[in-house]
Order: structure tokens, then C-alpha cells, then sequence
């Protein structure tokens, strides 16, 4: 019995402490009691995970727990690795919990499904068999549906995105589950290492097939385009924390199920699954970011910075097939390194974003850009964290996406010279996607945090709000301290997670260094650490140099410039809508935003205005082309159906009797 | 980290710091001579930078924190790329940071923060401008990331080191198609980065066509002097990468006081070449709308696209 295993233990004894203490602890400490132990349990995670990514593995067969084909838990580097930031994102969310839940999330119910969803995070990375991996999956798909249904009586809007999220997270269970047992079809049992074995014997079409079904349902999971439609919807009605879990934590799944099947049970498969795999992110990435830089509802917007960050996941993914099944593994180990330095970033900028996002909701009942603003000056621990998060997610150096952007275009540079034709046109491609989504994050997180925080108030919740409570800061600062580590010194998770990555397509770590971030077998160093002393010094001398040259005076308060009209308002200011109308504009054509101007006129003249009324709506593109007629065709099918259904008992005893005479006959013609 | 790095290092800070204001003057001076007025001379800019540090600071009500760092941290951003990037000597002073993706970066998040600032004036002009700014380098860091792309594939590295070095034992690569397509594509970057025409007006005094200017339009005093003065070393800094990317003859290799002199000269030269030309253009242009500035840039994209494109099927 090693560490992991006492630490899963660990973790999944409090997990259930947790369920029974939600039950039995009376309200006032309730949100107490189960945030302090699903913490202890994420805790109890996150070393699982990292003692085994650091080489301890551990398996168990628990026959008895799972009627027909038991449980199987069986803990390798590759399952560490999300089993540790899932912990870790768990831990954050649930100190931060303690906090949030008190209002009005400290229900019996909420409470005890909350420790459930985070063993669910904890044991799918873990599970050992397609059987155990299935029943968690489904575990976790529910007891974040009904997370996500915790606020249905406050706001109408919870309703229609859980059916939403229930119906897409169903259907792509449906191909998972298809896509699976296909696999494990010409296995001698369900473990990971027997279907592994007999993963070969499958024909390259039926391989494919897999594939697809699998990329269809864990895709969907992932939030990539165009199966993303739920997720901008559900993350924005959970609560702040479970969003964070959901958006940091539970998206990694899919990435996790993608890498799982395709490298590790199909061992890499053929070129055109990643040139699709590398399509789909690209894809997921620009449409996710362009419809996260117009987005005016904070939650919706970090929502679609998801679908954008899993779309570039998924582009270092790809990349790392694609060159893993050209020969070149210490490029497909880099590039798969990438991916898996942005998950881990992801995670925690994520994570800090939503919770900040969680503590503005709080303070100011809204989520509303356009209503927010002079947020710095009532909380600005909070304005601190989101500052943070957003330098983190935009790609700018000193923050974490940058490293990981950064390494994935190393991989591309010295990938770009490949053989084939359609590599040599979805490289660039893929290239071009990673840059336009670098220059819209920026956008987007510059209005983030420059229309929802600076500036002036915009509406009197905004201007009354109030700091948070302190384990509200304390997870927001658990969260902060990981993304400035990940972002100033990723030297340390690195060679860890290269391993993994090499692993993965059978070569050693892409990279090294303990200060500087070296890359092995190819020309290429970066050191964030001596990045950030640089830019320390650097501004420590202008600080300086202008004080010793010239004496220094006292600041001297004075009037904003208003063209000598008077005082400013704050209906003046540029809201989020107006700072993203040039972009909107821009890229018109994609968005499609639907316009309606209503001009009424004075009852005596029809040359006189009494009031312009102006809407302005950017319906989601791939939703309305490809969701509105399958459901339209649904809902007709169903009117065509009610026809047959009048309601006579006389007809149905009819449908059966001749459906029964029906068959006999066909039985009869076809023996 | 070399002892010709650290000297060429502190060498390029104090180059470019010193000289970036003479290059606003002397395109200040070239576009009055060429519009028919005496102009100011090429010295006005350090004058004004004097004379608005020894003014009183100013906060306006209502501006925080950010507003105040913003200029600070302009200026140090920009001055962290003059010091690592290769302008005197291929040997820089931080090896690791002296990336093409860091430095192009760095230079975009410097602009972030003037952005940032500009948005917590609260006013609709800071705003104004920091949305017009934003949807500008929006449109193009991609290009930018592009065209540094297509640069490094023929040599394997982003290394900016790397990168001027392999040019100079190889001069016909600079007039392959990738490396002229890329070069077209940058020159549009720059344009747009350091808000020249037909981008952005620099001597525009109305604000409704401004964007550079709107952002920074609460700034006053030494606030504002540290903006000038990192405005100024912005352009520098993308010119003198400009002419090192292409053009990097005259820059040391080897220590030696002979090599450094060289490399100063060259290096003033070169980027005083490249702003007479760019103030020379630009006295026949006119700002375009801000509507049709996305049309350039869409156009320098393709071009970055093409010379990734080039770069490989061409060689």
C-alpha cells in the first residue's frame, strides 16, 4: 500500500464524511463542515496525484462494489496529472464555498451533492476500466446538472440551461458509451491493459469510429464548438464555486478522455484523426473567443474563454498526434506538453477568474458588465485577483497562458517543415487560429477587467458592494498564488508534466531547466523567472531615476477633463457593449448580430420622435444554424406524433394488436 | 549572459532612451521642412520632456492606482526589450528573455496597461480610445505572431539572437519571398503599434479622430512626460528590430570598443533612415477611418500567412 493509495482513501473517506456530515450538521455550520473537509479531500487528491505522476502507480479491484463487472481503480502518471488539478481546483472551490454558501446555498441538498461531484472529479481520472470510467462519468454528469439546478428558484434562466446541459451531456454519454464498448468489443475483459492489448485487431475504419464517437462525447464535455452550446449556458448558472469546478476542472475531462483513448487504449491512431482533432480546437478557439470578446455577462464571457482555452488544448493535442504519427516523438512530446501546461494553467487562472466573478455576483447581484465598474475602490482584494487572472488568460508575458502558448509555437515552428500535403496546410492554419486567438483574449479580458472593475460605477450595487468574507479571499488567493507560480516559475511542474508527455508517444521530457525553460533535442530557452526580475528592475529605475533627477512634489487632486460641460456621469462611460462595438463590427460577418430599431412617434405628428428604442442581440451562429432545425424538426415530429395520439384507449388497444399482427407476418415472410 | 552582452545591454538602454526623443524630433523636423514650415527643431521633444517633468504631478478625482503605475510600467516594458533585444550586439544581456514572441509581447502588453488606464479615467474619451487602441492591437498581434513565425521556421528558433545571427552568415536570406513578405507584414505592424499614419494621427488635436492621444488625454506632468518618452522608445524599439530583423549589417559579434562604436552608428543610422522615411511617407497620407484600418490589417495578416506559407513550400 503506497502514498496514492492511502491518499485516494484519504480522499474518498471524506468525500463521504462530507455527504453524511451535510446531512446530519444543522444549517448555521453546515457550509463549515463539508467546504473544510472537501477540501481536506481535494487536498488528499492532489497528493494522490502528484505521487503518481511523480512515478508511484497503484491498482485495485474492487469486484464486489459494481454488480456484473466491479471496479476497477488503477492510478498511472497520465490519470495523476488530472487527478492532481482536479483536487487541487477542489480545494480552492470548497474553501471558497464556505463563504459563498451562505447565502442561500446552504440547502441539505446542495450541500451533500457538492462532495459527490468532487469524488466523481477525483475517481473518473482513476478509473481503471471502461466499466468503473462509465459509471463515474455518469456521476459526475449528474451531480453537476443538480449543482447547476441549485439556484432554480431565484432566477428563471437556471431551468432552460439545465435542460440543456442535461439533454447535450446525456446525448454525449450516449456516444461515449457506444464508442467504448465498440472498443472493448474484441477485448477479453474491460481493464484499460486488455482493451489496450486488443485494441490493434479492430479494422482501421472501425478504429475511426471510435474515435469520432469518443471526440463527439468527450468534446462535448470539453465545451468544443460546435458542441458547445450548453456550456456557455450552465457555467454562468452554477453557483461561482461549482462554476469554477465545472470550467476548471470538469472540461478537463473530456481532454483527458480525447488523450486516454486516442494515445494511450488506440496507441495514436492515424494522421486524420489529429488533423481533425487539431481542426476542431483550432475552430473551438477563434469562435470561443470571439463570442467571449462581445460578451457583456461576466460569467457567460469566462464561459466562452473556456471553450477557447480547451479549443487551444486541443490544437496541442493534435499537433502532438499528427507529429507523433509522422516519426518525430520529441515534437509530438512538446507539443502534447503544451497541452497538458495549459490545462494545468487553465485550471488556475480559471478558477481564480470564476471565483472573483463569484465574489462581484455576491457583492453586487449582477453579472452584468454593462452594470458593474469602480469595483477597485469597495473590493479591491478581489479587483486584485481578477487583475490577475486576466493577465494570466491573456497571453501576455508575465502570465501563464503565455509559457504554454509559447512552447506549443516552438512545437509548430520546428514541426512546420513535415511531409504531407494536408499537414502542411492545417500548420499554418492552426498557426494563424493560435495567433487571432492571442489577440482577442487580450480584447477581451482588457474589457473584462477595465469595464467591470476600473473606472466609475455604473449602477448603485456596483457602487455599494462590499469586500467578501475572508475564506471567499482565501480561496481566491489559493487560486492566485498557483497561477503566479505557474506563470513565474513553470520550471517546476514542467519536467514533471514532459515526462508524462513523452509517456504518452514513447520518447523522454521535451524539456529541462531549472530556471530557464530549455527545450531538449531542439534550439529554444525561455526563463519567465529572469523575465519577471527584469521587469522589476527595470521598473524600480523609473521609479527611481525621475526622483533623483528632478525634485519631488506633492500630488495635487484635480477635475477629470469634461469640456468645461460640467461633472461627468457615469452614463458617459464606455460600458463593455460599446468598448467591444469595433470588434463587433469587425467581424461582422461572423457574428451575425441581429439589430431592431423602434421609433415612436408623437400622436399629432408623424415628423416628430418621442422615443428611439435601440436592440441589439449577437445570437450564437453554429447554434442557430445547427441546433434551431434539429430542434425544429424534433418539435414537428412530435406534432406529426400526436396525431396517432387522440386519446382513445380503443386505438391504442389497436396500435398494439396490429403492430403484434404486424410483426407475426414479418416473421412469417422473412423465415 | 557574456561581458559583451551586459556592456552592449546597458549600451542599447541608454542609446535608445537618449535617442528616441531625437528620432520624434528629427521626423517632427523632416515632415515641417517637407510641409514648408522652419519646425521646431530635432531637440524640441527633450526639451518638452523637461520641462514636463519639473511640473507638478497631477491625479484627477476618481483615478486609481492603475492610472498612476501605467506610465511607470510603459516605459519599464519597453526599456526591458531595449536592453535584451539585439540593437548594438547579438549577445544579449538576458539570452532567455530575448525571444521574438517575449519581445512583440512585451511590447503589446505595454500598450494593455495604457489601455487599462484609459478605461479607469472613467471618461468616455479614456474609454474612447482605450476601445479603439484595443480592437487595433487586437488585430495586430496576430499578425505580428505570424510574421515572427514565418521568420523563425527557416531558422529554427525564436531566439532574436539567433534570428539576426543567421542572417548575417546568410545575407541572401533576407531577400527571399518569406522574409519580404514578412517584412512588408511587420512595417504594417509597426505602423499601427506606434500609432503613425495612416493609422493613428500623432499631432491630431481632435478628439474624436484620436486613439492614441484619447487614452492618454488625463495624462499630465512628469505622468505625461513618461508616456512621451515610452511612446517615443516604443517607435525605436520597433524600428531599430525592423532594421536588425532585415538588415542587421554593422551590429557587434565580438567585444572590442571598435565593434560597440560600429554597432551605436549603425544602429543610429538605421533607425534614423527608417523615420525619415516613415515621416517622408507620411506627409502624403491621410488618417483613414478607423472602419478601414481592419482592412489593412486583414491584408498585412495575409501577407504574415503567405510568408509562413513561402517559407517552407519555397525553400
Amino acid at each position: 500500500m503506497n502514498l496514492v493509495a492511502l491518499a485516494l482513501m484519504g480522499a474518498t473517506a471524506l468525500g463521504v464524511i462530507g455527504v453524511m456530515a451535510a446531512l446530519v450538521v444543522g444549517r448555521g455550520a453546515r457550509p463549515v463542515v463539508v467546504g473544510a473537509l472537501t477540501a481536506a479531500g481535494g487536498v488528499f487528491g492532489t497528493v494522490a496525484g502528484i505521487a503518481a505522476m511523480l512515478g508511484q502507480a497503484w491498482s485495485a479491484n474492487l469486484p464486489g462494489l459494481l454488480p456484473l463487472s466491479g471496479v476497477v481503480i488503477s492510478v498511472d502518471a497520465l490519470g495523476g496529472l488530472f487527478l492532481a488539478v482536479s483536487g487541487a481546483v477542489a480545494t480552492t472551490a470548497a474553501v471558497y464555498g464556505i463563504g459563498y454558501s451562505r447565502h442561500g446555498l446552504d440547502g441539505r441538498g446542495v450541500q451533500a451533492i457538492f462532495p459527490v461531484f468532487v469524488l466523481s472529479l477525483l475517481l473518473v481520472p482513476v478509473a481503471g476500466s471502461i466499466s468503473t470510467l462509465l459509471v463515474s462519468w455518469e456521476l459526475m454528469a449528474l451531480t453537476s446538472l443538480l449543482l447547476v439546478l441549485a439556484e432554480h428558484r431565484r432566477r428563471a434562466e437556471v431551468a432552460s440551461a439545465g435542460r440543456w446541459y442535461a439533454v447535450m451531456t446525456h446525448l454525449g454519454f450516449v456516444a461515449i458509451v457506444i464508442g467504448l464498448l465498440v472498443l472493448a468489443a474484441p477485448a477479453a475483459g474491460d481493464s484499460y491493459p486488455a482493451v489496450r492489448a486488443a485494441a490493434d485487431t479492430l479494422s482501421p475504419t472501425v478504429a475511426g469510429l471510435v474515435l469520432v464517437l469518443c471526440l463527439v462525447g468527450f468534446g462535448s464535455k470539453a465545451g468544443i464548438v460546435p458542441l458547445h452550446a450548453w456550456l456557455p449556458r450552465a457555467h454562468p448558472e452554477a453557483p461561482s464555486h461549482v462554476s469554477a469546478l465545472m470550467s476548471a476542472a470538469m472540461v478537463n475531462m473530456g481532454v483527458y478522455g480525447i488523450v486516454r483513448v486516442g494515445f494511450d487504449l488506440m496507441h495514436g491512431g492515424t494522421r486524420w484523426w489529429w488533423l481533425l482533432v487539431l481542426a476542431l480546437g483550432a475552430m473551438s478557439a477563434m469562435y470561443g473567443i470571439l463570442q467571449a470578446v462581445i460578451s457583456t455577462d461576466l460569467k457567460r464571457l469566462l464561459g466562452y474563454s473556456t471553450t477557447e482555452n480547451m479549443g487551444l488544448v486541443l490544437v496541442g493535442i493534435g499537433a502532438s498526434g499528427l507529429f507523433a504519427s509522422s516519426g518525430r516523438p520529441v515534437l509530438a512530446a512538446l507539443a502534447a506538453t503544451a497541452a497538458l501546461l495549459h490545462v494545468i494553467g487553465h485550471a488556475a487562472f480559471k478558477t481564480l477568474l470564476f471565483l472573483a466573478a463569484g465574489s462581484v455576483l455576491h457583492a453586487t447581484g449582477t453579472r452584468d458588465l454593462d452594470a458593474l465598474g469602480g469595483l477597485r475602490a469597495v473590493m479591491p482584494m478581489t479587483t486584485a485577483a481578477f487583475g490577475l487572472g486576466a493577465l494570466a488568460a491573456s497571453a501576455l508575458p508575465p502570465g501563464t497562458a503565455f509559457i504554454s502558448e509559447w512552447v506549443l509555437l516552438q512545437a509548430l515552428i520546428h514541426g512546420l517543415p513535415s511531409p504531407g500535403v494536408a499537414t502542411s496546410i492545417v500548420l499554418p492554419i492552426a498557426v494563424a487560429a493560435v495567433a487571432l486567438t492571442a489577440g482577442l483574449s487580450v480584447a477581451t479580458f482588457v474589457k473584462a477587467f477595465g469595464v467591470g472593475f476600473l473606472a466609475r460605477p455604473r449602477s448603485d450595487a456596483a457602487a455599494q458592494a462590499r469586500e467578501s468574507p475572508p475564506t471567499m479571499l482565501a480561496g481566491m488567493a489559493l487560486a492566485g498564488m498557483a497561477s503566479v507560480g505557474f506563470a513565474i516559475v513553470p520550471t517546476l511542474v514542467l519536467p514533471v508534466l514532459g515526462r508524462v508527455a513523452g509517456d504518452l508517444v514513447g520518447t523522454g521530457s521535451p524539456v529541462a531547466g531549472a530556471v530557464t525553460v530549455e527545450l531538449v533535442g531542439i534550439a529554444g530557452s525561455l526563463s519567465p523567472v529572469l523575465l519577471a526580475a527584469a521587469l522589476l528592475a527595470a521598473t524600480v529605475l523609473v521609479v527611481a531615476v525621475p526622483r533623483v533627477l528632478v525634485a519631488r512634489r506633492a500630488r495635487r487632486a484635480a477635475r477629470l477633463w469634461d469640456c468645461g460641460a460640467g461633472p461627468l456621469s457615469a452614463r458617459m462611460e464606455y460600458t463593455a457593449t460599446s468598448f467591444a462595438e469595433p470588434l463587433q463590427r469587425v467581424f461582422d460577418n461572423v457574428l451575425q448580430p441581429v439589430q431592431d430599431v423602434d421609433i415612436t412617434h408623437v400622436q399629432e405628428s408623424r415628423y416628430l420622435v418621442a422615443a428611439v428604442e435601440y436592440r441589439r442581440r449577437v445570437p450564437d451562429r453554429v447554434e442557430r444554424r445547427l441546433y434551431e432545425p434539429v430542434l425544429a424538426a424534433a418539435a414537428a415530429w412530435g406534432c406529426v406524433g400526436r396525431r396517432l395520439a387522440t386519446g382513445s384507449v380503443h386505438r391504442y388497444l389497436g396500435y398494439g394488436f396490429y403492430t403484434v399482427c404486424a410483426l407475426l407476418v414479418l416473421l412469417l415472410v422473412t423465415r | 549572459m557574456t561581458a559583451l552582452g551586459t556592456l552592449g545591454g546597458a549600451l542599447q538602454a541608454v542609446v535608445i532612451v537618449v535617442g528616441s526623443p531625437l528620432l520624434l524630433g528629427l521626423m517632427r523636423q523632416i515632415r515641417a521642412r517637407l510641409e514648408g514650415r522652419a519646425g521646431a527643431g530635432v531637440a524640441q521633444p527633450w526639451r518638452d520632456l523637461r520641462k514636463l517633468l519639473r511640473k507638478q504631478p497631477i491625479a484627477p478625482r476618481g483615478t486609481s492606482e492603475m492610472f498612476r503605475i501605467a506610465p511607470v510600467l510603459l516605459v519599464a516594458m519597453t526599456l526591458v526589450v531595449a536592453v535584451v533585444a539585439p540593437f548594438i550586439t547579438t549577445a544579449s544581456a538576458l539570452p532567455p528573455v530575448a525571444d521574438l514572441f517575449v519581445v512583440v509581447a512585451l511590447l503589446a502588453h505595454g500598450t494593455v496597461v495604457l489601455a487599462l488606464a484609459g478605461i479607469d479615467t472613467g471618461t468616455a474619451f479614456g474609454g474612447m480610445g482605450a476601445s479603439r487602441e484595443t480592437t487595433i492591437l487586437a488585430l495586430v498581434e496576430p499578425t505580428a505572431l505570424v510574421a515572427i513565425f514565418a521568420l523563425s521556421v527557416r531558422v529554427g528558433s525564436t531566439n532574436l539572437s539567433a534570428i539576426v545571427g543567421s542572417t548575417l552568415q546568410d545575407p541572401q536570406r533576407v531577400i527571399s519571398p518569406a522574409s519580404l513578405l514578412a517584412a512588408v507584414a511587420l512595417v504594417v505592424v509597426i505602423v499601427a503599434e506606434t500609432g503613425r499614419l495612416p493609422v493613428d494621427n500623432p499631432s491630431t488635436h481632435l478628439e474624436l479622430t484620436m486613439v492614441h492621444e484619447a487614452m492618454v488625454l488625463e495624462y499630465a506632468g512628469p505622468d505625461l512626460a513618461l508616456i512621451e518618452l515610452g511612446s517615443a522608445m516604443r517607435l525605436s524599439v520597433y524600428l531599430g528590430l525592423l532594421a536588425n530583423l532585415f538588415l542587421p549589417w554593422g551590429i557587434a559579434t565580438e567585444p572590442g570598443l571598435l565593434a560597440l562604436f560600429v554597432g551605436v552608428s549603425a544602429l543610429v543610422v538605421k533607425v534614423a533612415l527608417l523615420g525619415a522615411a516613415l515621416a517622408f511617407a507620411e506627409v502624403f497620407l491621410a488618417k483613414v477611418r478607423l472602419f478601414r484600418v481592419p482592412e489593412l490589417l486583414a491584408g498585412s495578416f495575409l501577407l504574415a500567412l503567405l510568408a509562413v506559407t513561402s517559407s517552407y513550400f519555397l525553400a
